[in-house]
């Protein structure tokens, strides 16, 4: 597949996604501390750490669901595309239905290129709940495209795709950094996107310690 | 936020949308309650407002733990709270489609319905205003209770119990409404106040409803 950005696909801002001794918490216990990195367009960083160690507390904070428990996060905000665990997919409607309406949410027009970058050109009448799961994430995955966001923030992606579509996605993701995106990533396997770096947070792990009683409430 | 409204509404109407399940249940009551309380013609017209004003109240009260738990197990309460819509603008759509696809049935079934309890002639204007005027409130304090008790399996027990009391002055004003109505009375002083429950209803819970989201997503 041509590694060539699109016409009019380049993203006009050039920010830098910078995070500053971010401290995240769950349920209003520290998980990650003094976690500090920037990301510039055209790069792609990889989160890496064992089951628990909390990348997707991190994600969810950097997309905005969440308040950091200390520390800054610039370049964020209506940059970020969020992708999660769970695809956001309706299963009474189509292919096609789903992705224009998150097209239509993000204020885009165009399905047809996420459509054909993901392979589902053919399943675009079939209802989303008659996907496989590996087709039902590609969909997910295919959202992002219709986002015009630059900034993926995406919670292991790969779960459930095959190698094809691995591929399919690391072509996606290669093609947005070219065009001056870029994506954060947490995974546990190879991408094989030569231009993602790796990141681990294990040595980002807060010391224990209790919370306030109500830290959860505020 | 259009593409939202549609998109409820559509998913409403397509199979296991619970979109007549409302009705349903109005018509369930409405017609047992003759039934049950036997041939006494007079004492159905004396009681009819009220009847069909708790029909109304419990039809509405049933489909209320749809409105977010289905978008918050899927996934698509997360993306939506990333995309550009203001949370306030997404309770508000949420709030206005439960009240399209449950309450606005209401009204247009309720005139139907109040032959069935011998509602007396000059009543059925004075149903019809009254329930067109207090529905809207009905599915914007039900969209905050639905909010409050997002993140909960099952919740739908703790959120009847905490809407019903807010739906008492909805169901005083309106009863009465319609009753005095039906006995041929001025309207005037109940229809005004259930028409400023519903408008401050309208106008501030969206507000509150989106906060109490936001620290649900957390």
């Amino acid at each position: 597949m041509p590694l060539s950005p699109r016409a009019g696909s380049g993203y006009p801002k050039r920010m830098v996604l910078d995070i500053r001794d971010l401290t995240v918490s769950r349920g209003g216990i520290p998980v990650l501390e003094g976690v500090s990195f920037e990301l510039a367009p055209g790069h792609a960083l990889a989160l890496r750490g064992p089951n628990g160690s909390g990348k997707t507390t991190l994600l969810r904070t950097i997309a905005g669901l969440q308040p950091p428990h200390s520390g800054s996060i610039s370049g964020a905000g209506e940059r970020i595309a969020y992708a999660a665990h769970s695809d956001g997919l309706k299963a009474m409607m189509t292919v096609r239905e789903n992705l224009a309406f998150w097209a239509s949410v993000f204020g885009e027009t165009d399905i047809s290129t996420a459509l054909r970058d993901f392979d589902l050109d053919r399943l675009d009448d079939r209802l989303a709940g008659a996907l496989s799961a590996g087709q039902k994430r590609r969909l997910g995955l295919a959202r992002l495209m219709v986002t015009g966001r630059p900034v993926w923030v995406l919670d292991e992606p790969t779960v459930s795709l095959d190698a094809a579509s691995v591929a399919l996605f690391a072509a996606a993701v290669r093609r947005h950094l070219q065009a001056g995106g870029s994506a954060l990533m947490a995974t546990h396997i190879d991408l094989g996107i030569p231009e993602a770096q790796g990141l681990d947070v294990t040595p980002f792990k807060a010391a224990p310690r209790a919370a306030a009683h109500d830290e959860a409430f505020l | 936020m259009i593409a939202l409204l549609l998109r409820d509404l559509r998913l409403a109407v397509r199979a296991g949308g619970g979109f007549g399940l409302g009705l349903a249940f109005f018509l369930i009551v409405t017609v047992l309650v003759p039934l049950g309380v036997g041939p006494q013609t007079a004492l159905l017209a004396r009681i009819a407002p009220g009847v069909l004003w708790i029909g109304a109240l419990l039809a509405c009260l049933l489909s209320l733990d749809r409105i977010f738990a289905l978008d918050r197990e899927d996934g698509s309460l997360d993306l939506l709270a990333t995309a550009p819509l203001p949370m306030e603008g997404i309770a508000f759509v949420k709030a206005l489609a439960h009240w399209i696809t449950t309450g606005l049935p209401l009204v247009a079934a309720a005139p139907l319905l109040g032959v069935l309890l011998n509602l007396p002639t000059p009543g059925y204007l004075w149903l019809l205003v009254s329930l067109a005027l207090g529905t809207p409130a009905l599915s914007v304090i039900g969209t905050f209770g639905a909010a409050l008790t997002v993140g909960l399996k099952r919740g739908g027990l703790l959120l009847s119990l905490l809407v019903l009391p807010l739906y008492v002055p909805t169901l005083i004003f309106g009863a009465e409404a319609a009753r005095r109505g039906a006995e041929g009375m001025d309207v005037q002083t109940p229809l005004l106040m259930l028409a400023g429950i519903s408008a401050g209803a309208v106008a501030l819970l969206p507000f509150a409803s989106a906060a109490v989201l936001r620290i649900n997503l957390r």
